[in-house]
């Protein structure tokens, strides 16, 4: 029963993202995207870590993309002002990250980790998690959040400067 | 202070609005109570009659030529004894704003405002209504007044008889 | 076999009850409102059908399942008839986690008196609560209307920023309680209700509740003398009434979701709990219609700096007294 929700929903996900990248219109895009990250929370669910499912509703799907959302509302992208299909120079990059993926795909496939380490299965409450992230992994989670808070001022101070020599240039 | 004021501002309307919550609402529920408009309230017209019972109205078209919605349309008659009058009278409610326009314009009184103002229906045909309908019983707001008796051909009294009236002109001759 | 037929069958019941109370309390909210709101006026509100209108909801629902339903030429269809779905079943949704009584002893079995016990159940309400911007969102947009469009923006706006109050404000009900679970909340609410202990998080979840449910003052997304209805401006018939009842079946939910969070929950003396729960939830749904009846609207760029310029610090601030007083008392004991 299980494996076969995770089947489905995977199957979803994947395919929702595949109508995500192929959709003219923005906002259908957005969607599908949405759908797929449902997907993705479900599975998270399946696999025992409500949490994190959660967390993607509520950080992904229910915060980044009304950003997006709002942001191509504003903009009003409609499907015609979009750039034409690839070129064909353009097209020897998409072969090559194809293939790297395919030749990675294979080796996991091959290695195949998870038979090897076998990790038991670790219901993550939000107690364990909370622990988990806060003692165990403490210095991490720290060192992570302030380069965070590096990128965010430094994006701040980037776009500070830019405007302001604007400004000097144009008086 | 400005931030004292400003959360007054914003608490005192609540109390304002609860204490409002049970007071007696002022409403009129209409079809169970009804007001009784004041006596010169614009409804519907009426077509009044003169002391004597008759028609006051003489057909003059100056009702249906001042109505800026040209609800009121009319066909003159003349009786035997030479009395103009409506051969058939119509106002369509339908079309009627009610401006008063029409009563202000009769010069013998006969078409008035009524305070008469439930003239709802389901088939704007019905508001058509005729002289038989329009016509009442009484003078209106101004009930001894007949036309007649002041001016007009000699129908009521012979020309120049009545008491306010100056005889009439003999246009033949040049004397005073 | 059996013993899991009845299990089941004393589950649909409990469902097909909440689900019955749950949409027969929002269609009622709907005639308590315009109610509550005339007699403030000192009219008498809707008093025609049924005694003393008590049957208007049914009359509403009448009038628009017979209404036509009308799809503008240019509207993205698909999005304009899924999006009003999305707003009623996301509000339907997250009463799921809302415990409304103490388990009941039932042929010798306990039958938790909540949909679902989800142990992240606050984030659950959390996430649908931010995923009700879509069905918004989404019919501005299909709509393919200026309104309808500026009405979707900002609800889009409004709702991200004070859901970021919203989160903060409840995270120190979260440390008092120590659990995302709102059963053990409630139960943790035995002796003191929360919102006696943290009147200050109480306020700024009640404030962004408040614009969360786009209601009065802060009911820009559907400010009828700037945006016409706002993202609903195109939609008529039973997608509309779906807009609709998704609204007030939030203005339901949320005070269900305050009444847990902050009210005690099915706490309190001498009545049966579910009394007291729904006492509850029903008094903070009038004091949303108080509101409504009393505030005027607030501009938008107000609206955004209460948001984010005093909502949001005043929530990390009460957040972390509140985490020291913790810490303190914890410390003590």
């Amino acid at each position: 029963m299980a494996s076969l929700l995770f089947y489905l929903l995977a199957a979803t996900a994947l395919l929702a993202t595949l109508l995500c990248i192929t959709r003219r219109s923005p906002v259908h895009a957005v969607i599908f995207l949405i759908n797929a990250f449902f997907a993705l929370a479900l599975m998270f669910y399946l696999l025992g870590a409500p949490l994190i499912a959660a967390w993607e509703v509520i950080v992904y799907a229910g915060a980044i993309m009304v950003l997006f959302l709002f942001v191509i509302m504003t903009l009003d992208l409609s499907p015609d002002s979009q750039r034409p299909a690839l070129s064909r120079g353009q097209w020897a990059p998409v072969l090559l990250l194809f293939l790297l993926l395919l030749v990675s795909a294979g080796l996991i496939l091959t290695f195949d980790p998870a038979s090897q380490a076998s990790v038991p299965l670790f219901y993550a409450s939000p107690r364990s998690f909370g622990a988990a992230l806060f003692d165990r992994y403490g210095l991490a989670v720290e060192i992570v959040s302030f380069q965070l808070l590096f990128a965010a001022v430094g994006a701040y101070y980037l776009g500070r400067r830019r405007k302001a020599r604007q400004a000097e240039e144009s008086s | 202070m400005n931030l004292w004021r400003d959360i007054k501002g914003t608490f005192q309307p609540f109390w304002v609005t609860l204490r409002y919550l049970f007071k007696r609402p002022v409403t009129i529920s209409y079809p169970e109570q009804k007001r009784t408009p004041p006596p010169r309230y614009r409804a519907r017209m009426i077509l009044t009659r003169d002391p004597e019972g008759e028609e006051r109205c003489v057909a003059c078209h100056l009702c249906s030529a001042a109505c800026p919605v040209d609800c009121i349309s009319m066909q003159a008659a003349e009786r035997e004894d030479g009395r103009r009058q409506a051969a058939w009278f119509r106002i369509n409610f339908a079309r009627c704003i009610y401006c008063g326009l029409c009563a202000e314009a009769c010069p013998t009184m006969a078409i008035q405002m009524s305070p008469e103002y439930e003239l709802g229906n389901r088939d704007p045909l019905k508001l058509v209504w005729e002289k038989e309908d329009l016509l009442v019983d009484h003078g209106g707001k101004d009930p001894n007044y007949h036309f007649y008796r002041h001016s007009g051909i000699g129908v009521a009294a012979p020309r120049g008889g009545n008491d306010d009236e100056l005889p009439p002109v003999n246009i033949k001759t040049n004397l005073p | 076999m059996n013993d899991l037929l009845l299990t089941g069958l004393l589950i649909l019941i409990k469902l097909g009850m909440v689900l019955a109370v749950l949409l027969s309390m929002a269609a009622y909210l709907v005639l308590a409102e315009r109610k509550i709101l005339g007699r403030m006026q000192r009219r008498y509100g809707p008093n025609r059908v049924g005694f003393g209108g008590m049957l208007q909801p049914l009359a509403d629902l009448i009038k628009l399942l017979t209404k036509e339903d009308f799809i503008p030429a240019q509207a993205d269809k698909w999005l304009f008839m899924l999006a009003p779905g999305l707003a009623a079943v996301t509000a339907l949704l997250a009463f799921a986690v809302v415990p409304f009584a103490p388990p009941l002893e039932i042929f010798g079995r306990q039958l938790p008196m909540v949909v679902c016990d989800l142990n992240v159940g606050i984030l659950y309400f959390f996430g649908l609560s931010s995923l009700a911007v879509y069905g918004v969102a989404l019919g501005g947009w299909a709509s393919n209307s200026k309104y309808a469009l500026l009405g979707a923006l900002r609800a889009m706006g409004q709702m991200l920023s004070y859901e970021l109050a919203m989160g903060l404000s409840i995270v120190p009900v979260i440390l008092m309680a120590r659990s995302f679970s709102l059963t053990e909340i409630v139960q943790a609410q035995a002796s003191a209700p929360f919102a006696l202990c943290n009147p200050v998080a109480f306020g700024i979840f009640f404030i962004s509740a408040l614009a969360e449910s786009k209601r009065t003052p802060f009911d820009l997304p559907e400010a009828e003398n700037e945006l016409v209805a706002g993202y609903h401006t195109e939609y008529s018939g039973m997608r509309f009434g779906l807009f609709f009842v998704g609204e007030y079946l939030n203005l339901v939910v949320l005070g269900a979701i305050i009444t847990s969070l902050f009210l005690g929950g099915w706490h309190g003396p001498f009545l049966p709990p579910i009394i007291w729960f729904l006492g509850k939830v029903l008094a903070v749904a009038f004091v949303f219609i108080w509101i409504r009846g009393t505030l005027p609207r607030l501009r938008y760029d107000q609206l955004m700096a209460f948001g984010w310029k005093i909502l949001v610090p005043l929530a990390l601030v009460n957040l972390l007294v509140t985490g020291g007083v913790l810490l303190w008392l914890g410390g003590a004991s």
